[in-house]
């Protein structure tokens, strides 16, 4: 793992130290809150529904079981004894108090972790595959590059007052987990015909009131001019995003108003200027960061374990947790194991301090002290031995983290909602609660198969609605909350923006919606084929007639 | 018109408050002062106002509530129930001291 030097450990230090005198300056009244909002916002701090919410960044996901105890002493010193991972790698915390923030982050500091850049417009949390450095399919761990970017884009003073805010997501593999093509930038590692590693570049993807999937602007970048190209894309949208209309002011509008072509000619003149300004890293730096994610120690083991193929024939549920929520890894005798932050009824992505203790423990005695957090707001241990998979089970069964559904109908993005967010129409979270418990057995949702319902409680898209093979938004209709649906959205490597099935439904009829969904879905499919492929097939046509019989 | 209550965040801890007839703030909207017309909420609404500059809330603005023939009062809107019950998934953190749960305003659905 990337660990700070000098230079970022001071940063931190003196940005908390800054941080203090603010908060300070704040509450003795010599800063108002017109003053004083900026510059809580530069250091994660919302004001939200309840309280304060501190906005911690977990670059690319990555974190350490050091830190996940810190996270949990935070949770219990700071908050109210629990933490919620969001869909961009994050963790927020809900109750902090404005006064102790600032001795929140030193404690922060003090492991390596801050909330800079996590709010405002600027290049925030640069987040990427979270199977990184252990998916069999990955051409490189795409890690060190959002590293190298994450330390160009801290603190940039060209770009720190950006028209927007601005999100880059970087996948190493062909399989897209990491939503890039709903990013403003999108950077994939692919080998040109020569078999060169570089990027292809996506630009202009997004969410929110106007969704749109990203497209290339550079199909192969030598890897070597990642920074430089960066910057030219990035002084491109300084130059002429709009700062006039803050519905207007993302990238994607920039490249949806002038086109693909044009963008791409203007960023590429402006990177023949950059290129010669030696913003891009020397060989010698790449190696250094690289030095930080080489492969942890792993021992050479036969590609199947006896003991595992045994456990799974003898024990019906850890076989079905074994289906749904372990992935191949790149080293034989490995797997990468999710754990699920979905349990039946539960709230997406929370986790109490108990939890983050316990993870951190496991993580150290089987997964080399290594966590990662995923956009679908579930963490995974990376590195875990086949023939210690049994017990793992066990002892996150223990925690309620061994729900056998990663990636299953239960498996639901929601953002936090009307529950928490200031800027939310409706609530989410009960949405979310109300399908898992309609959809609990685990038989049942296995038959149903891959299906991402994500839900969003206002049409900001926190909860990637738009990308949920079923997506659900909320919307305040005079003061009832009711649920648009939209079906064939896709966030993989097939990116596609869902379309809109129907009138939104009340709060009582979305569940029965969601099932009247599957129930056509499973009437309609063919020789095993996932819910997507069966929508793409016969079209929205039969779910909409089913959906809207009764009406 | 609807009944109205003066609502901010404390600058402090960012807890939800009202605006009580002693002009002090509460975190039980019971104890919020009612306005009953449009001229007395827009006083009710001033005189809360100077909590801005003494540093003791955020932001107060007016929400209606109605009666509750036990006497007691709720928020109309269910945006505004959730910040006075607190969040409806977490029953086990109810910000109303009087202890009341969010299923008040929403029932078990």
């Amino acid at each position: 793992m990337y660990r700070y030097d000098e230079f970022d450990r001071t940063l931190v230090e003196e940005r908390v130290a800054q941080f203090r005198d603010q908060v300070s300056r704040r509450l003795s009244g010599e800063l108002s809150e017109d003053e004083f909002k900026p510059l809580r916002l530069m250091n994660g701090v919302y004001l939200q529904l309840h309280a304060y919410m501190l906005r911690v960044a977990i670059p690319y996901g990555t974190l350490s079981s050091r830190q996940m105890r810190r996270l949990a002493h935070v949770a219990r010193r700071y908050d109210r004894g629990y933490g919620h991972f969001t869909t961009r790698q994050n963790i927020q915390y809900n109750w902090p108090s404005l006064a102790e923030l600032p001795d929140l982050l030193m404690d922060l500091a003090d492991v390596e972790m801050h909330a800079i850049q996590t709010s405002g417009n600027c290049i925030r949390n640069v987040t990427a595959d979270h199977f990184a450095g252990a998916a069999a399919d990955e051409i490189e761990d795409p890690r060190i590059y959002a590293e190298i970017v994450r330390q160009w884009s801290s603190l940039h003073p060209e770009f720190s007052f950006l028209p927007r805010k601005f999100k880059i997501a970087v996948t190493g593999a062909p399989s897209d987990r990491a939503a890039i093509a709903v990013h403003d930038i999108g950077l994939r590692m692919v080998r040109n015909d020569a078999g060169e590693i570089g990027f292809e570049v996506m630009v202009g993807g997004g969410q929110g009131r106007t969704p749109m999937i990203a497209k290339t602007v550079r199909a192969f970048l030598p890897k070597q001019y990642l920074l430089s190209y960066l910057e030219a894309i990035l002084r491109v949208y300084n130059q002429f995003g709009r700062r006039d209309n803050m519905f207007k002011a993302r990238i994607k509008i920039l490249v949806h108003e002038i086109g693909i072509e044009k963008f791409s000619g203007l960023v590429e003149e402006e990177w023949e200027q950059v290129r010669d300004e030696l913003v891009d890293l020397p060989p010698g730096e790449l190696e250094r960061i690289r030095a930080y994610f080489r492969p942890p120690p792993f021992d050479p083991l036969p590609d199947v374990d006896q003991g595992f193929e045994a456990a799974k024939t003898a024990t019906p549920a850890f076989a079905a947790w074994a289906r749904s929520n372990l992935f191949p890894h790149r080293q034989p005798g490995y797997a990468i194991v999710n754990l699920s932050l979905k349990p039946v009824g539960g709230v997406p992505g929370d986790v109490s301090a108990e939890q983050m203790d316990a993870i951190a423990d496991l993580a150290d005695q089987y997964s080399f002290g290594e966590i990662r957090v995923t956009h679908e707001q579930n963490l995974i241990l990376p590195h875990v031995r086949q023939e210690d998979l049994f017990a793992l089970w066990q002892a996150l069964e223990a925690q309620g983290l061994a729900t056998a559904n990663i990636g299953l109908v239960s498996d639901i993005i929601a953002c936090p909602g009307m529950d928490y967010c200031a800027l939310a129409t409706a609530r989410s979270i009960p949405v979310a609660q109300r399908i898992s418990t309609r959809f609990a057995e685990t038989e049942r949702a296995h038959d149903i198969g891959d299906l991402k319902i994500k839900i969003s409680g206002c049409i900001n898209s926190c909860g990637h609605h738009h990308v949920g093979h079923i997506g659900i938004l909320g919307v305040d209709k005079k003061g009832e909350e009711f649920y648009q649906i939209t079906l064939g959205g896709d966030a993989s490597e097939h990116a596609a923006i869902g379309g809109l099935i129907g009138p939104a439904f009340a709060s009582d009829e979305v569940v029965d919606a969601v099932e009247t969904i599957v129930e056509t879905y499973l009437a309609n499919r063919i020789n095993g084929e996932h819910f997507l492929d069966t929508y793409r097939r016969v079209g929205p046509s039969p779910f909409k007639e089913k959906l809207y019989a009764a009406h | 018109m609807n009944a109205q209550v003066v609502t901010a965040n404390r600058l402090a801890d960012g807890q939800v408050v009202y605006f009580t007839s002693q002009g002090g703030w509460s975190e039980t909207i019971a104890d919020g002062a009612v306005a009953h017309d449009k001229d007395s909420a827009t006083a009710l609404l001033l005189r809360a106002e100077r909590a801005v500059a003494e540093q003791v809330v955020v932001e107060p603005y007016l929400i209606q509530v109605t009666h509750k023939d036990d006497g007691d009062i709720l928020p109309v809107r269910y945006r505004e129930a959730i910040r006075a019950l607190g969040p409806s998934v977490r029953p086990d953190i109810v910000t109303d001291r009087s202890g009341r749960s969010i299923t008040t305003h929403f029932g078990n659905s």
